[in-house]
């Protein structure tokens, strides 16, 4: 069940460069266990030591925001897209 | 307020155009806008909305101008080295179009006196280089109801997005927390492509134009991001949390305040990511 993971500029070292990539999964909160176990240490950049979504990250399943969803308990399916967005305060 | 004959010939091109026309010229004339920071996103954005004849642009910014700001921040030339960047953009700015009031504040945004910085402006673009100054400028704009531009850049990437205070999302909304001091690396210079800012800083005094003018859709409840290796653009939906701490239904934030330990998030070289040690 392969569900499409767009990785932000900064991680895409830890997925050989790639964009986009294929993980399995139903809920965000497998996706993100199935990510690591593909491209280890890509997990502990987007989730603090008690799993929490860090701050300044947000995730998006077929864009929307899985905080006004089910948080890392959302649903996903495949076909769907998962982005992960930091946001950006250079200037 | 009639246009003279050197105005009419200066705004030509945006003149012809229905959407603009000399009544929008006029409300560009009238209008006024804050600049925060005048670096790489602040220089192409204060160039564009000066040349467009908006009719004052204030622009807050604390540094003096550094050899290695030049390769994006074009608003200055090597001459200006060492002189501080409120003066040599009034200068520049007063050079480029001499119809525009510029009022240049050389400091830095506290949370005792943004307020009074944002309530004197039609409109803020927010153009700074640090978290603190994100967030105070943020919630001073939804307190006091002044629509804001927000955009943000870091090596060949940027954000854009447009907050029409407790309409659409603002910055909180979507980033509601700052993150925690220690939760980062500490500050050091970004590395950032100088094309890439201009690329954002353009579409924030675009953003900036249209909402004076009011017309077009902005980009109120869509973040859109610009992955400037693959030259891709996304959009993201955003919307207005009924819980956010300034802009929801029961705010917790009714004043700017400082957040606690100022720190950049991102102003780092491309690779880095927030993280715990």
């Amino acid at each position: 069940m392969a569900v499409t993971v767009r990785i932000p500029t900064p991680l895409q070292r830890l997925t050989n460069g790639q964009a986009e990539v294929q993980c399995d999964g139903s809920t965000v909160s497998d996706l993100l266990f199935d990510l690591e176990k593909r491209y280890p240490g890509i997990k502990e950049r987007i989730c603090d030591e008690q799993g929490k979504l860090r701050r300044f990250v947000n995730v998006f399943v077929n864009e929307e925001d899985i905080r006004f969803m089910q948080g890392d308990q959302t649903a996903v399916k495949a076909g769907d897209e998962v982005s992960i967005i930091p946001a950006i305060a250079g200037g | 307020m009639s246009l003279s004959k050197d105005q009419i010939q200066r705004y030509s091109r945006q003149l012809i155009l229905p959407e603009v026309g000399v009544k929008g010229q006029e409300t560009l004339r009238r209008s006024s806008v804050l600049i925060v920071g005048a670096g790489g996103l602040g220089s192409p954005a204060a160039l564009y909305l000066a040349a467009a004849g908006v009719g004052k642009l204030g622009i807050i910014d604390r540094e003096a101008v550094a050899l290695s700001n030049l390769h994006r921040q074009i608003l200055y030339g090597t001459e200006d080295v060492g002189r501080s960047k409120s003066d040599a953009a009034t200068q520049r700015l007063s050079r480029l179009n001499p119809d525009v009031e510029v009022a240049a504040i050389h400091g830095s945004i506290q949370a005792e006196t943004v307020l009074g910085f944002v309530r004197g402006y039609d409109l803020v673009l927010d153009g700074s280089d640090n978290v603190a100054t994100r967030y105070l400028v943020n919630d001073a704009c939804v307190l006091s109801g002044t629509p804001l531009v927000y955009g943000g850049v870091v090596g060949f990437r940027g954000q854009v997005m447009v907050i029409r205070p407790r309409q659409s999302a603002c910055f909180r909304c979507v980033f509601p927390e700052p993150p925690a001091a220690g939760e980062i690396p500490s500050c050091q210079e970004a590395g950032v492509v100088g094309s890439a800012a201009g690329i954002v800083g353009s579409l924030m005094a675009h953003e900036a134009l249209k909402a004076l003018l009011g017309i077009g859709e902005g980009l109120a409840n869509r973040l859109l991001v610009f992955e400037g290796v693959a030259s891709r653009w996304r959009e993201v939906p955003v919307r207005r949390d009924p819980a956010c701490a300034v802009c929801g239904d029961v705010p917790t934030i009714r004043q700017p305040v400082a957040i606690e330990h100022p720190i950049c998030v991102e102003v780092q070289q491309e690779g880095a990511w927030p993280r715990s040690r």
